[in-house]
């Protein structure tokens, strides 16, 4: 082999060892940094994107974490998630027991965000979903033990509409009733309100994604009434009123009056024998046997 | 270089001691300059600008958005809106101006850590290390942009230096220090300039951003050269400046056309000669 030929021979060699090198590191990185990423974005349960954010799958996309959201937001509700901490590096969120989101009318988060990462066709700040408050906890929860207290009912943005309150029969003191919180989804904007202000050391109502708080039910349900409400009409067989198998003269009235005595129908021949009249007056003139 | 000196002493003899540094200063002066107008906000509550590298707004008019992370959300399937375009566009034509590795050397803050360890370097006479290719940034550009397309997440941000420093003094630092001190390390001990020269994938984007800037470090006054060898020494992409100093014979611009140089003009200030000045692309051409 000539002198020359094994130059090139050594720099072929050299070529092709130093490509492998680096495509070989590039590709452990990549790995390495794609396997990171499957726990990186992972969006703890506590932690609540601003209102309008896109699906939590997208939002890693188009967020691009300059934290204009954070700045225009007037209650330091919003953070940038840390080096170190669970969110996804960078991104914004808020915990709903610390500082939850004032629900600003304006919505000047969604405003700042440079980005489609907030959804700037938000304009109404009741229509946001946050999150969705839950009670998680009615065995801590004090009005569950028939205690007043209805802060959470009482702080909600939409009062009477995103939590109610549901009167249950107290069975422990068997004269009392229960005020029982329930949360609407149709109405909660998962701001966490509720949560900052429950009354407990840890909180018995709490603000979770969408996801974890709502159950789907499978599609191919169908809930007969709902049916039968839509159609204008039972769509199977016409109901047919049931026939009772009651004593002559008697009626029954399902979910209403209950038992129904019907009265003789020469009732009104006897009217005036009714043995005692609507005055007592009467009673105490009367003459002759009782 | 003097025998045992370190490189810009003569200069610092020839022209005195702020004419050798006129060019750091002044980079240092807009690097804590841009950080510092950054941090008025969060400190004493003066919002002169907003938001970060990332994106950011100034004085409530003026949008500037990083185009590599704004093409970097398009690969996910997402457009910003039309403040964050915007943006790009600003920074786009700017970098495209004036070089695009002038955000490395005037902007990014990793800057400050990488070449205080390469001073230290020079300083504790630490030699050798890691060999790496400088062409390793372009394929870590290329990974992420793919697996940005992948995964439809910005992978990057979830580890970037760049951001994780910068956004790390004006939100939160958490554990950014632990980014601060592994760039410091590596860059004192695994390889001179690792990180800058030879890593970082968001160099490597504004370097093809600014490969046809107009704004260049020119080796005008080449013939007279003495052949110290300080700008090579502390020029932070040293292969950069061999064909426009060297080039006269083969009749080559005396000007620096890489795109891999940042236009830090260190080589300015450390030549005792003068022989460095920045110039247009097309000043060279005859």
């Amino acid at each position: 082999m000539s002198k020359q030929q094994s130059t090139v021979h050594t720099s072929r060699r050299r070529f092709l060892s130093d490509t492998l090198q680096t495509v070989v590191g590039v590709g452990l990185a990549s790995l390495t940094l794609s396997v990171y990423q499957q726990n990186a974005v992972a969006l703890p349960a506590t932690a609540i994107r601003p209102p309008g954010a896109i699906t939590e799958k997208a939002f890693q996309g188009a967020c691009i974490r300059c934290g204009l959201c954070v700045r225009d937001c007037p209650y330091d509700t919003l953070k940038l998630a840390k080096l170190g901490e669970q969110v996804a590096l960078g991104t914004p969120y808020f915990r709903a027991r610390d500082i939850p989101c004032e629900m600003c009318e304006d919505i000047p988060c969604i405003k700042a965000c440079p980005t489609a990462a907030l959804d700037h066709d938000l304009t109404q700040i009741d229509d946001a979903r946050m999150g969705l408050a839950v009670v998680v906890d009615q065995e801590s929860c004090i009005a569950f033990q028939g205690l007043r207290c209805e802060v959470c009912f009482n702080v909600c943005p939409l009062r009477n509409k995103a939590i109610t309150l549901e009167m249950q029969h107290n069975k422990r003191s068997g004269k009392h009733a229960l005020f029982i919180p329930v949360v609407h989804s149709t109405d909660c904007t998962g701001c966490g309100k509720c949560e900052q202000a429950c009354i407990l050391d840890e909180a018995a109502i709490k603000v979770f994604p969408l996801h974890l708080a709502k159950g789907v039910l499978g599609e191919h349900y169908r809930l007969g009434w709902k049916e039968k409400k839509q159609a204008g009409g039972s769509l199977v067989t016409p109901d047919t009123p049931h026939q009772y198998n009651l004593p002559e003269g008697m009626q029954y009235d399902h979910g209403g009056a209950g038992l129904i005595e019907q009265q003789p129908a020469d009732n009104a021949a006897h009217e005036n024998v009714v043995p005692f009249s609507a005055n007592p007056l009467d009673t105490l003139n009367r003459k002759g046997k009782l | 270089m003097v025998k045992g000196g370190l490189p810009g002493d003569e200069a610092v003899k020839v022209k005195g001691w702020l004419k050798a540094h006129q060019m750091l200063v002044l980079r240092r002066i807009v690097q804590l300059g841009i950080l510092g107008t950054f941090m008025l906000g969060p400190l004493i509550g003066v919002w002169i600008v907003k938001g970060n590298l990332a994106s950011s707004l100034t004085l409530e008019i003026l949008p500037l958005t990083d185009p590599m992370l704004a093409l970097q959300t398009v690969l996910t399937g997402n457009i910003p809106m039309i403040s964050g375009i915007v943006g790009v566009i600003i920074v786009t034509v700017f970098y495209m101006l004036v070089g695009g590795r002038v955000y490395c050397a005037w902007v990014c803050p990793v800057n400050m850590i990488t070449d205080m360890a390469n001073g230290l370097r020079r300083k504790l006479k630490i030699k050798g290390g890691m060999s790496l290719s400088r062409q390793l940034r372009f394929w870590l550009l290329l990974a992420i942009f793919i697996l940005t397309l992948l995964t439809g997440t910005l992978v990057w941000e979830l580890i970037n230096p760049v951001s994780v420093i910068y956004r790390g003094i004006l939100f939160g630092f958490g554990m950014a220090w632990v980014v601060v001190m592994g760039i410091f390390l590596l860059d004192l001990f695994v390889a001179h300039n690792a990180w800058c020269g030879h890593l970082c994938p968001v160099g490597a984007f504004y370097s093809l951003l600014g490969h046809f800037s107009v704004l260049r470090v020119s080796a005008l006054k080449r013939d007279h050269c003495d052949d110290c060898m300080d700008c090579f020494t502390v020029c932070p992409e040293s292969k950069v400046i061999k064909p426009a100093l060297k080039g006269a014979e083969k009749q080559i611009s005396p000007v620096i056309l890489s795109g891999q140089c940042n236009n830090c003009g260190r080589c300015i200030d450390v030549c005792a000669k003068d022989v460095f000045t920045y110039a247009s692309r097309f000043s060279g051409q005859k």
